[in-house]
């Protein structure tokens, strides 16, 4: 029964359906879907900046921009609060959509995304314990801190998976992660019972949130996170080697060995430095790069840009609800995105043993 | 000398190994002797014998000992046995090591529950009925779970999915409660979640005490089943196993054991998943064989924590899972690791 899932999952990755028949109006039509995916970004962060506790006309939030005036309250406040928010969800959405793809490309598991794997609770926890044992809060120290957590996590469920003869099965992968991410969120909670003054900014991190974070906090990570995007970008067809299988691949001369070491310190840096901005956020990278597959095809070189798109418009759209369902309260956006992605979840779960 | 002893009595049906008989008569005692420590240690140190002189003829420290530790440490002893023994079954069932009630969202599901009352249900309702909402949530994931999961028969491998996905559901909708609720309830909520039988009475234990007698026996009823079911389906089927039944059954008696010890101590993790994983290197992979040992096991492993919970930081009172999660994970790390050489 594993056996059967796991080369479902691996057929449903494979690279067959873009090297064999690439069929011409799909070729023709991919940039043109990009450009939809990037027109659907700007809605979505134009709305962002538009609406919420106070709504500000379109035309003023342009001017807000365009002649800025200091003692307009409406200006005051895109400039500040809302545009500081879509940028980090912008930014922390399309990391995590495009660390998604690179995991479920290393692992050939449709269902790998770094909240399954445990990073995002490494990152917490590692998180956490500098904050209350060192009372260190400062934002760039934290990043380096959630970066070595999510490695450690990472890398302990990746080794936990791989045990075994049969090798990375997906049950056994998301299984490890599983239980790596109950004991980094045993031991969060264990140093929050020590430390009991420290909830609310603990519920912060828990709950996931794109809000509070100033321009200055997120400047220095944005080099790191485009380089980090460019860079995937240029392995994409690397990738979509790869996919095929490690055999096929290192017969064709790839060093497979390099390419994986390579995605997966993208996969943590992405994913790891998304944490470290807006704490605990599920299920972007997991269901962003099946909605991407879905449009453009399973091929990396437009997968990727697609993922990126899709992961930053669908965090910004998530954020946007948060903000109005339980108004005047806010329901924090992880929240809202395990809500979304659990019934996603699950239908991945039926789907796959359902062609086996 | 025979090497089994066989039961069978209408319908219970099981083997009694030797080995397993002796292991068990060897860790009684060791057992008995970690409870005897753990009434001892707390913020005030007694000697063993002080302890044993207490219990016998009621003296200075009757209150603290039979008052205070005692029902405490009989609570997680409950606790950890009922949950050792529902990870049991649950690995059997999906026929893979790194199952447990806390993985595959049967503990997420009573926690959101649990928080659910404490959030919105606690002002109207009596603190009593807490355990009642904990095991409703329990049963009610599991059959969400059973249910995802049919598609003409339950398949592990589904199971276990589907689980792991509705436990993030679960965590997501705990984590929202918390936030949304006022911050004393929430710290409450969130210790709770931790798992700690702090505050343990005398009437708790008698209230959790019905659940594990008819479960446990039950269970142990069940024993030849589970050992046909780990033989894989076309197997059990041959060898008369009335298997889609007895799978739902085995599910419904894991998740009744997980749920009554989240309703008494909170969401204590990892001992599910590790004393089966202890009693596996001590004796035989019969059902029989292994339930009592792994009951044993946990039991002993959930009072060891919450004595070093309740002494190593004082005056804190850290909870007990928190230990449990430290010890527990790196010896399961360790025995996944042997497991595969």
């Amino acid at each position: 029964m594993k056996q059967t899932l796991n080369i479902t999952m691996q057929r449903s990755l494979s690279a067959t359906d873009f090297t064999n028949s690439p069929t011409l109006s799909r070729l023709s039509t991919r940039p043109l879907q990009l450009l939809l995916a990037a027109l659907l970004l700007t809605l979505a962060f134009l709305a962002s900046l538009a609406f919420g506790q106070l709504s500000i006309p379109l035309s003023r939030v342009i001017t807000a921009f365009t002649h800025y005036d200091g003692s307009n309250t409406d200006h005051l406040i895109i400039t500040t609060t809302r545009l500081a928010r879509a940028l980090t969800a912008l930014t922390v959405g399309a990391a995590l959509a495009v660390s998604g793809a690179l995991m479920q490309a290393l692992t050939r598991n449709p269902m790998a995304s770094p909240s399954i794997f445990g990073v995002n609770a490494g990152a917490l926890f590692a998180i956490v314990l500098t904050m209350t044992v060192f009372s260190i809060s400062s934002l760039q120290n934290l990043i380096w801190v959630a970066l070595i957590g999510a490695a450690v996590a990472g890398g302990m469920v990746y080794g936990l998976g791989s045990l075994g003869r049969d090798g990375l099965t997906p049950v056994k992968i998301v299984l490890a992660g599983a239980a790596i991410s109950a004991l980094f969120v045993s031991f969060t909670q264990g140093l929050l019972v020590v430390n009991q003054d420290g909830l609310d900014s603990i519920l912060f991190w828990l709950g996931g949130s794109v809000s509070g974070r100033d321009l200055s906090l997120l400047q220095p990570l944005i080099p790191y996170g485009l380089a980090a995007l460019v860079l995937s970008q240029l392995l994409s067809p690397h990738i979509n080697v790869l996919l095929s299988g490690d055999e096929i691949a290192k017969s064709l001369g790839q060093r497979t060995g390099w390419l994986k070491l390579a995605m997966g310190v993208l996969i943590v840096l992405l994913a790891g430095s998304a944490v470290a901005i807006a704490g605990n956020i599920a299920f972007v990278g997991l269901i962003v790069p099946h909605m991407a597959r879905a449009w453009v095809g399973a091929d990396y070189r437009w997968l990727l840009p697609m993922c990126a798109l899709l992961g930053a418009a669908l965090l910004l759209l998530a954020d946007l609800v948060a903000r109005f369902l339980i108004m005047p309260q806010e329901i924090p956006i992880g929240v809202m995105t395990a809500l979304l992605g659990t019934p996603f979840f699950i239908y991945l779960a039926r789907r796959g043993l359902q062609n086996a | 000398m025979p090497k089994f002893y066989t039961v069978r009595h209408a319908a219970l049906s099981l083997q009694l190994n030797l080995k397993t008989l002796s292991v068990l008569a060897l860790l009684l005692p060791c057992v008995l002797a970690c409870v005897l420590l753990a009434l001892s240690a707390g913020s005030q140190w007694l000697s063993p014998l002080t302890v044993l002189n207490e219990l016998v003829a009621d003296g200075r420290y009757a209150f603290v000992l039979e008052t205070l530790r005692l029902p405490r440490i009989v609570m997680a002893f409950m606790v950890g046995a009922a949950l050792a023994v529902s990870g049991l079954m649950l690995q059997s069932l999906i026929r893979n090591p790194l199952a447990s009630p806390d993985i595959i969202g049967i503990t997420g599901g009573a926690s959101a529950a649990a928080v659910f009352f404490l959030s919105f249900l606690a002002g109207s309702l009596s603190v009593y009925w807490l355990p009642v909402a904990a095991i409703i949530g329990a049963l009610l994931t599991a059959l969400i779970i059973y249910g995802l999961a049919w598609q003409g028969g339950v398949s592990p491998v589904r199971l276990v999915l589907i689980g792991i996905g509705l436990a993030a559901g679960m965590n997501a909708i705990t984590t929202l409660m918390i936030v949304l609720s006022p911050i004393a309830t929430s710290m409450t909520a969130y210790v709770w979640l931790t798992g700690s039988v702090y505050g343990t009475n005398w009437q708790d234990v008698s209230r959790l005490l019905p659940w594990l007698l008819v479960l446990l026996p039950w269970a142990m009823s069940l024993a030849r089943s589970i050992d046909a079911q780990a033989l894989g389906d076309a197997t059990a089927i041959n060898l008369g196993i009335a298997l889609q039944r007895d799978r739902l059954l085995v599910l419904f008696i894991s998740v009744g054991l997980a749920g009554a010890a989240v309703a008494f101590a909170g969401a204590v993790s990892f001992v599910g998943l590790i004393a089966p994983h202890i009693a596996r290197l001590l004796v035989d992979r019969r059902f029989a064989s292994l339930a009592p040992v792994s009951a044993l096991i946990g039991g002993t492993l959930v009072v060891l924590a919450d004595t070093l919970g309740r002494t190593v930081f004082l005056p804190l009172d850290m909870p007990a899972g928190v230990f449990v999660a430290a010890v527990g994970a790196p010896f399961f790390i360790y025995l996944l690791y042997r497991h595969q050489q």
